[in-house]
């Protein structure tokens, strides 16, 4: 390994002469000492004698050279605590606003608003606006960034911040005397004392062209998302949301009716696989399915089944429970009735339904059985035949409902039919019950 | 030996002359490290090897970012692991810069100012780093602008402040502003000086880029006036600060309930490992550059044993932090406490809890030795050692207490996935790239606080004064 070492350096920096000329008019005196000692002891000279418009400049912070020169504290920590305090209360009201009245929101039964649960995040904001106002107060304070200024253009004043103490007087103070300066400078103890000239012509102060140009292209760049983001606003689009992360959007799977090339049949959904029926869908109970006793060749059944099966094609509430005609199942098989049967039966189960009414309006005939005729067929049916019929239809008007209607809910649509039935043709007995 | 030692050490400083050649070559021998037309071979192959980390970092959190944190070997049950160490370990390290720049400031120990430049430096680079970690845990670090208190159109929706996480995002990003301000502030009068070194050799563009960087620095009084104040304001805020930071990153351990993390002692240990962690780190870094960049004479043997000595102290801080936790884990009773901790040291991650207590406890020990301050070679050692027993104890914290919590049916092991490693590295590559870069393009050494501190700022021109 080897370390290097900087080069050697004959003259100090900045000791090139005359690249400014000295033209304009004049800004003031600039005046050079050996030590920051000197430069203390002269500037309290400067100070003595009247002068206001003038500072003294070092490549680092001269202890002492405060009082010399008379400069008065700064307000810069009152600007900070203004800042930090309300940072802090700023912190604890943003919290107060956001979790107490904007969004109450329990987590796990923490109050809303607590004081301890705030202090860190109103602690940090006041540190954050502290420190704020202190950067930014200070350069405001100093009225920096400048970075333009007659002392610049003296080529020794480029030491300041290498090795340079220097004083320098403004032209424009009230006591400012071209010859009376220069010796007050000189017998303080100045190595060196130079005038320092500025351009007084405005058109000199204009900013380069290319710099104004930069400020205003990247001003334009920046003001482009937003408004892209206000167009986005305003605007409807029937284009798809780009998607720059997949946010598990798309998902590597397949969905339900959809297409599919990974299959024969060109099918995302997999059937079922012939010969086979899944646990408890094998429907052996001939009686809830089919209405027919149990028995080989089985009969109608003219009651309703002893048990509903235990079986996931029902809902729990009825899995494996005894089979009651009660006013819950009427209540059923009268809201699924209106649903299924309405359209052609009608809600009294006459057969004018909309359909067979709005058919013969149109001059053709549309046949609808009549449920509660007294002489009609229906009414004489087992209740198990009245089952198949709503399951599998009646040729060529009715289709079969077995698909759409579960079969609990077909049995609790035959007994709100025999309801309907027995409404519709009742005897006098039922009548006087009535009462 | 420089020309600065030279005249420092055997010439009267009020002979003419004699105090502003010191300060001449206070700022050639910081300003060359820039300026050197080819940079130093050693320089060239770091950064290379920096870089190449880098790049590794970046392809490896394309792959979380677009995959899911899924590809990390975080669990349900070790569910934060290695991210969050990492998070920790970053943030501790960070830590050291402000120390140095700020609570040495306010102690007024004047050896601070050989370092504090590149210590902020790291300071920034290193909470850069970690803040990768908890975005990236987030999964989808594009909906990061949530913790955010923005009004937005999800049905009035705020971020929730009760939470310690809300309280990390607070506080990291308060400590990140401060610090880039800080280190910003602090080097205007540095980047006034490079400004006025290129204009005088004619070097206009750099003398433009350096002179906007420098505001328009003229080191008047009246603005050093403001500048001073404005400075030992923001040293008594970043005080607090960068204590509350870490006490804040322990509070997301210490406000949970699970065994081994629901301690009050979390905050003032995670400081005092964070400073100790910090400080290894400015030597890891520093002892190679200055021995590169002949810095000798501004970092000397006696800042770095200074270091060494706060190493000392901290390390048996922290040493002493390990043993109360195991006293308070027998004393409270608590036997869910207790069993924590034998298995942290007798458990599955015995050999992390090994390495973290004799990297932390003992090898600082070695620091009550003056030949082992001096030999800077085996400092160095000694410091990787140390940054490598912080993180186990990171790691040691999060993992076991995780792997062994109440259930036993959900206790398991952690794998650090490729992943894992390759974000960490890439995050280590990213460090190391910037501080080399800022190494050779920024005031290394605070040159106008290096000048103030010398002899040669009391130089009263006077002969005999002194």
């Amino acid at each position: 390994m080897s370390t290097e070492t900087p080069p050697p350096e004959e003259t100090p920096a900045g000791d090139s002469s005359g690249k400014h000329a000295a033209t304009g008019e004049l800004y003031g005196y600039l005046a050079e000492y050996d030590t920051p000692g000197e430069l203390v002891e002269a500037s309290r000279k400067v100070k003595d004698a009247g002068i206001t418009e003038f500072d003294c400049y070092s490549p680092f912070p001269v202890h002492g050279i405060d009082p010399a020169m008379g400069i008065k504290r700064t307000i810069l920590p009152l600007i900070v605590f203004g800042g930090g305090f309300s940072g802090a209360m700023g912190g604890l009201l943003l919290q107060w606003y956001c979790n107490a009245h904007a969004w109450t929101w329990n987590i796990s039964g923490k109050p809303t608003w607590s004081i301890p649960a705030n202090i860190p995040i109103a602690y940090e904001c006041g540190i954050l606006i502290a420190v704020f106002c202190s950067f930014f107060g200070m350069w405001a304070l100093n009225k920096l960034p400048q970075v333009w200024h007659p002392l610049f253009r003296s080529d020794k004043f480029l030491r300041v911040t290498d090795d340079g103490f220097f004083i320098g007087i403004e032209a424009k103070d009230k006591r400012f005397d071209a010859d009376k300066t220069k010796a007050l400078l000189a017998d303080a103890g100045a190595i060196d004392v130079e005038p320092v000239y500025f351009d007084a012509d405005p058109a000199k102060k204009v900013m380069p062209k290319w710099i104004m140009a930069f400020i205003v292209a990247s001003t334009a760049f920046a003001l482009i998302p937003f408004a892209i983001a206000a167009k986005a606003r305003n605007s409807h689009s029937a284009e798809p949301h780009i998607h720059i992360f997949p946010d598990m959007d798309f998902q590597p799977k397949f969905k339900s009716d959809t297409e599919n090339d990974l299959f024969a049949d060109g099918r995302s959904n997999r059937g079922e696989i012939p010969g086979t029926v899944a646990r408890g869908w094998l429907e052996e109970d001939t009686t809830f399915y089919l209405g027919l006793t149990q028995e080989t060749g089985g009969q109608w059944i003219d009651g309703f089944p002893a048990m509903y099966p235990d079986s996931p094609s029902l809902t729990p509430d009825l899995r494996g429970k005894p089979f009651a005609v009660d006013a819950k199942l009427l209540k059923r098989g009268q809201n699924r009735f209106n649903i299924y049967c309405t359209p052609c039966h009608g809600y009294d189960g006459r057969g004018q339904g909309m359909v067979p009414t709005r058919v013969k309006e149109q001059g053709g005939v549309w046949l609808a059985r009549n449920l509660v005729d007294k002489a009609g067929p229906v009414v004489n049916l087992p209740n198990g035949q009245i089952f198949n019929t709503i399951t599998n239809g009646f040729p060529p008007t009715m289709m079969g409902y077995g698909a759409q209607i579960p079969a609990a809910d077909r049995w609790a649509i035959v007994a709100y039919v025999r309801a309907l039935e027995r409404s519709q043709i009742a005897s006098n007995e039922d009548q006087a019950g009535q009462r | 030996m420089s020309t600065a030692e030279a005249t420092a050490d055997h010439a009267d400083i009020n002979e003419p002359g004699a105090a502003r050649e010191t300060f001449r070559a206070v700022t050639r021998d910081v300003s060359w490290i820039a300026e050197s037309p080819k940079p130093h071979k050693l320089w060239l192959v770091a950064l290379t090897v920096a870089v190449l980390l880098f790049a590794i970092g970046i392809y490896s959190i394309y792959k979380v970012v677009m995959t899911g944190i899924g590809v990390w070997g975080n669990s349900n049950t070790v569910c934060w692991a290695w991210d969050i160490t990492n998070f920790v370990w970053w943030i501790g390290i960070g830590h050291a810069g402000t120390l140095i720049s700020a609570v040495l400031y306010l102690t007024r120990q004047q050896w601070r100012v050989s370092i504090n430049r590149s210590a902020e430096a790291m300071t920034i680079f290193a909470v850069m780093a970690a803040g990768i970690f908890p975005l990236l845990h987030t999964g989808r670090p594009w909906f990061a602008w949530w913790m955010l208190p923005l009004p937005n159109d999800m049905g009035s929706m705020w971020p929730q402040f009760r939470s310690p996480l809300m309280w990390d995002v607070f506080a990291v990003s308060t400590y990140m502003t401060t610090s880039i301000l800080f280190w910003y502030m602090g080097m205007v009068p540095d980047l006034a000086t490079f400004r006025d070194r290129n204009a005088s050799k004619g070097n206009n563009v750099k003398a433009m880029i350096y002179g906007l960087l420098s505001l328009g620095w003229r080191g008047s009084a009246r603005q050093w006036h403001r500048y001073e104040r404005a400075y030992l304001i923001l040293a008594g805020l970043a005080t607090p600060l960068v204590f509350s930071v870490h006490s804040v990153v322990s509070f997301d351990f210490a406000t949970s309930q699970l065994p081994g993390w629901h301690t009050t002692i979390f905050p003032p240990y995670f400081v005092a490992g964070a400073i100790f962690s910090g400080f290894a780190m400015v030597l890891t870094l520093l002892l190679p550059l200055r021995f590169l960049f002949n810095l000798q004479h501004i970092i000397k043997q006696a800042h770095i044993h200074a270091m060494c000595k706060i190493m000392l102290a901290t390390g048996m801080m922290v040493g002493l932090a390990y043993g109360t936790e195991f006293f308070i884990a027998w004393y409270s009773g608590n036997p869910f406490e207790s069993f924590t901790f034998v298995s942290r040291a007798f458990g599955p991650f015995w050999w992390a809890y090994f390495a973290m207590v004799s990297c932390n406890v003992l090898i600082p020990q070695f620091f009550w030795s003056n030949w082992v301050k001096n030999n800077n070679v085996l400092i160095w050692v000694l410091c990787i050692f140390i940054n490598i027993g912080m993180w186990f104890e990171r790691f040691v914290i999060i993992a076991t207490s995780l792997a062994r919590s109440f259930l036993p049916s959900a206790w398991s092991y952690y794998h650090p996935t490729r992943y894992d490693v390759g974000v960490f590295v890439g995050t280590i590559g990213m460090f190391l790239m910037f501080f080399l870069l800022f190494f050779r393009f920024a005031p290394v050494v605070a040159i106008s606080e290096v000048k103030g501190a010398s002899d040669g700022a009391h130089a009263s021109g006077k002969k005999g004064a002194h």
